[in-house]
């Protein structure tokens, strides 16, 4: 009895979420104009309520999985009772009607985190942060309820067991990829918000840049794990080894990622200079609208993939009107109240400053040509035009040669001084590093396989121009000190923030090189006890058998892979599974990860005569992608932690740290 | 005053002409690096570029997947029940790849009227017939009921053998 009735509250919690939503996203707002204090103060508990109802939605929406309750229609459509626990849990956001639901929920986690941690913020303008986040949510409710409703029933005709989720999606990336993904892409709602705001109150100052930055940056970290996870789940689970296929898909959160590591940069020099007020509002709208655009391109089904989930043509319109409703109004209202918050600000053009805006204008370049990309066959093919694809070969041809020139530009960056810079001061503390990258970079392939190739030195140069001016300036900051370590620990957390995260460029940039150039691949055709050899490792196949899994059964195979003339061997075996409740085959890659090079081997097709084709490919450096990613990722969290984000208000308004105080006292 | 304007000039020049050079290069690459989409009937028809990549589609012929017994070279049929173009690739086809499924070759046409498939994309579709094909078909002349009853009548019988195949 209780369990029928699960759905049905979680469907009530969801109302009741969108009326707070609603409230939310109304009365604040009025207030602010209006400047009624009462009605301001609706915004943090309404914000907290919201998030509370949805944690109930969500809740209940997951025990309807686990405990395989089938007349709800996404649990029969995307669950099945022989699947796994923890696969029931995921198959919560594996399908279009639980991701938004997901979707909606870390917008509300977001908004109460903007509610706890921003006390400090002006009254009028937490109020017009949250309302903002208020109807931002109010929309997503909406679209939730009214066109994908993931507590829906198949009563009276419950089917006895479920359709099953899709093989490629029972898999441990894709438990946390989604909401990694998601964070990010929701998380840049919330300096939409304080970017709206700061244009509805005519207000933007250092302090305001002090508060959007951690915000953006966490975020920003958040969404670049994500990329990172989507990017390692397709390297093993699609079969084929590849990392970035320049799929529309990867495109669309892609372009968030761009325009919001823009944003960072551009926060930066809003905070210090108090410059590029207006560019920097601009991109935090163009930062959301991407994030927006992505979830419109990935789940209405426009493009065909694993993650478009939705067909029903109503719910892309939805979408599409969703975002035309906010990019049209937030641009409209940047247009009108813009000028009231830009501010000007000389630089010279050696400068931190100026550098700062040739990486802001790179960016959005990349950002415009992978968008050009990926909506120009979607575009034709909407106007009747024609089919066309645009393949990998178009984005390699732009996006390359863009990220040398930011690279050159990202080396003199954390040299240059802010205001103005002298260029004997920048050519004294880079002659040498770069000398020393195109010497190293110039080398290392002849090194490696004795035969020069010209895109691993470019690729290795540009990582080492990164990398090498970092260190000499921190060890011309040591020689400063009194002592190198005392000099060292003066150096502010964000400082290692920013140094560890362009480390993490220069990794996966080196990693991106080596591996698209130096990767090897052979697809053999193996019958048991047959050797194949492959950059210096032979592979035998000693064995083909069969076995049974929780909701598949699968052909295995054995083989022993051994190094040069090596004795010791190790083992690796890969299977070809066949899922029961849906019929689909999916290959299970045998992986022998390691620091400098992976091992890997697919099982393609049985041939007849009992030989099979194999896959098996030598990458070199393929793990140093993701660890880049991940170093990126910590270093925008270690800037968050900065001393500075947390004292920022008491020391810059003393009226209200005295009016806080005096509150503290009689409390 | 003077010195700032002047500044603000050249940075929304630059940006303009930085633009106008990205847009340029953008749109010269993408015309090169296209691929546009054919079904067997257009290729057929000799609408399909030679020795440029394209895009074929269509369905995997019934009993025509024929693997060579030494090496990993495969050749099928594509077919949308009206034209047939024969395809050659070498190396591992997808895991949903089966004959009377709807797929995607990427590759060259050859003269003689073969394509040499260098990526063969298998596509999953309920409808016997991936849309860009039955599109493809209908600009030909082709009324649905010319194609759609065998493809239909084909999937059945695949999909009742494979049911049989399982239990």
């Amino acid at each position: 009895m209780l369990i029928e009735m699960i759905p049905e509250i979680g469907h009530f919690a969801l109302i009741i979420a969108l009326l707070m939503a609603a409230v939310q996203a109304c009365v604040p707002l009025a207030g602010a104009a209006t400047r009624r204090p009462l009605w301001m103060a609706y915004a943090r508990p309404m914000a907290a309520g919201q998030f509370a109802f949805l944690i109930v939605a969500y809740a209940c929406l997951t025990a309807s999985y686990l405990l395989d309750d089938f007349s709800v229609a996404t649990v029969a459509n995307n669950s099945n009772s022989m699947l796994p626990w923890y696969y029931k849990f995921s198959a919560v956001w594996g399908n279009h009607e639980g991701s938004v639901l997901l979707w909606s929920l870390i917008l509300g986690a977001w908004t109460y985190a903007v509610s706890r941690f921003s006390r400090e913020l002006p009254r009028d303008m937490l109020a017009r942060v949250l309302g903002v986040m208020g109807l931002i949510s109010t929309g997503f409710l909406v679209f939730v309820l009214a066109t994908s409703n993931p507590f829906a029933r198949l009563l009276p005709d419950v089917p006895s067991d479920g359709a099953d989720l899709n093989p490629l999606l029972q898999d441990v990336g894709l438990i946390i990829h989604p909401p990694m993904l998601y964070m990010g892409y929701v998380g840049f709602s919330v300096v939409f918000a304080f970017a709206i705001a700061a244009l509805l109150g005519g207000r933007l100052d250092a302090a305001w840049t002090r508060w959007a930055r951690p915000w953006t940056n966490v975020a920003w970290a958040f969404l670049t794990v994500g990329i990172a996870l989507g990017s390692w789940w397709a390297y093993y689970e699609l079969g084929w080894g590849g990392w970035w296929f320049w799929d529309p898909v990867e495109n669309a959160s892609l372009l968030p990622w761009l325009a919001g590591t823009a944003l960072i940069h551009s926060l930066a020099v809003t905070e210090k200079r108090g410059a590029f007020k207006s560019w920097t509002v601009l991109l935090a709208i163009s930062t959301f609208s991407l994030s927006l655009m992505g979830t419109f391109l990935v789940r209405s089904g426009v493009l065909t993939s694993v993650h478009a989930f939705a067909n029903d043509p109503s719910r892309g319109l939805f979408i599409l009107v969703l975002l035309g409703i906010t990019v049209g109004a937030s641009l409209l209202l940047f247009a009108l109240r813009a000028p009231r918050v830009s501010q000007r600000t000389g630089f010279a053009w050696l400068s931190r400053d100026a550098l700062l805006l040739i990486n802001n204008i790179l960016l959005v370049v990349m950002t415009v040509t992978v968008l050009l990309g990926t909506l120009y066959p979607l575009l034709l093919d909407a106007f009747g035009l024609g089919k066309i694809s645009v393949g990998p070969p178009y984005f390699n041809a732009l996006f390359v040669p863009l990220t040398v020139l930011l690279c050159i530009f990202m080396g003199l960056g954390p040299l240059a001084q802010w205001k103005r810079t002298h260029a004997r001061t920048l050519w004294r503390r880079t002659w040498l590093a770069g000398g020393m990258a195109l010497v190293i970079a110039g080398a290392i392939p002849l090194l490696y396989d004795g035969e020069w190739n010209l895109r691993v030195s470019l690729g290795l140069a540009a990582a080492l121009w990164i990398v090498l001016p970092m260190l000499r300036g921190l060890l011309d900051r040591m020689r400063q000190g009194t002592s190198r370590l005392a000099a060292l620990r003066k150096l502010s957390l964000a400082y290692w923030g920013m140094l560890l995260a362009h480390l993490g460029v220069a990794v996966t940039i080196i990693g991106v090189s080596v591996v698209a150039n130096y990767a090897v691949e052979r697809n053999v055709r193996m019958g048991v006890g047959d050797t194949a050899s492959l950059a210096g490792y032979t592979f035998t196949l000693t064995e083909l058998g069969e076995r049974r899994g929780p909701n598949f059964v699968a052909e295995t195979a054995r083989l022993e892979v051994q190094r040069g003339d090596d004795d010791r061997h190790f083992v690796m075996t890969p299977e070809k599974r066949l899922y029961l409740a849906t019929g689909m085959p999916m290959t299970d890659v045998a992986l022998r990860p390691g620091p400098l090079r992976d091992l890997y081997v697919a099982m393609g097709e049985e041939l007849g005569d009992g030989s099979w084709a194999l896959r098996l490919q030598y990458k070199p450096l393929v793990r140093w992608l993701w660890l880049g990613a991940l170093l990126m990722a910590i270093g925008g969290l270690l800037a968050v932690i900065d001393r500075r984000y947390r004292r920022a208000v008491t020391a810059r308004d003393p009226e209200r740290a005295a009016l806080k105080n005096a509150q503290e006292a009689s409390a | 005053m003077r010195a700032r304007r002047k500044q603000k000039l050249f940075v929304i020049l630059g940006m303009v002409a930085l633009v106008a050079v990205a847009v340029g290069l953008t749109l010269y690459a993408l015309r090169s690096n296209i691929n546009l989409f054919f079904s067997p009937v257009q290729i057929v028809a000799g609408d399909a570029p030679l020795e440029r990549q394209i895009r074929a589609g269509g369905m995997v012929k019934e009993g025509s997947v024929k693997r060579d017994p030494e090496s990993l070279d495969v050749t099928f049929t594509v077919t949308d029940y009206v034209e047939d173009v024969r395809v050659r690739y070498s190396g591992i086809l997808p895991d949903l790849f089966r004959e009377g499924q709807g797929v995607v070759v990427v590759g060259r046409l050859q003269p003689e009227g073969w394509v040499r498939a260098d990526e063969v994309l298998a596509k999953h579709d309920e409808n016997y017939m991936p849309p860009e094909v039955a599109e493809a078909l209908e600009e030909a002349g082709y009324a649905p009921e010319d194609y759609q009853d065998k493809a239909a009548e084909v999937g059945e019988r695949l999909d009742a053998e494979r049911r049989v195949d399982q239990e």
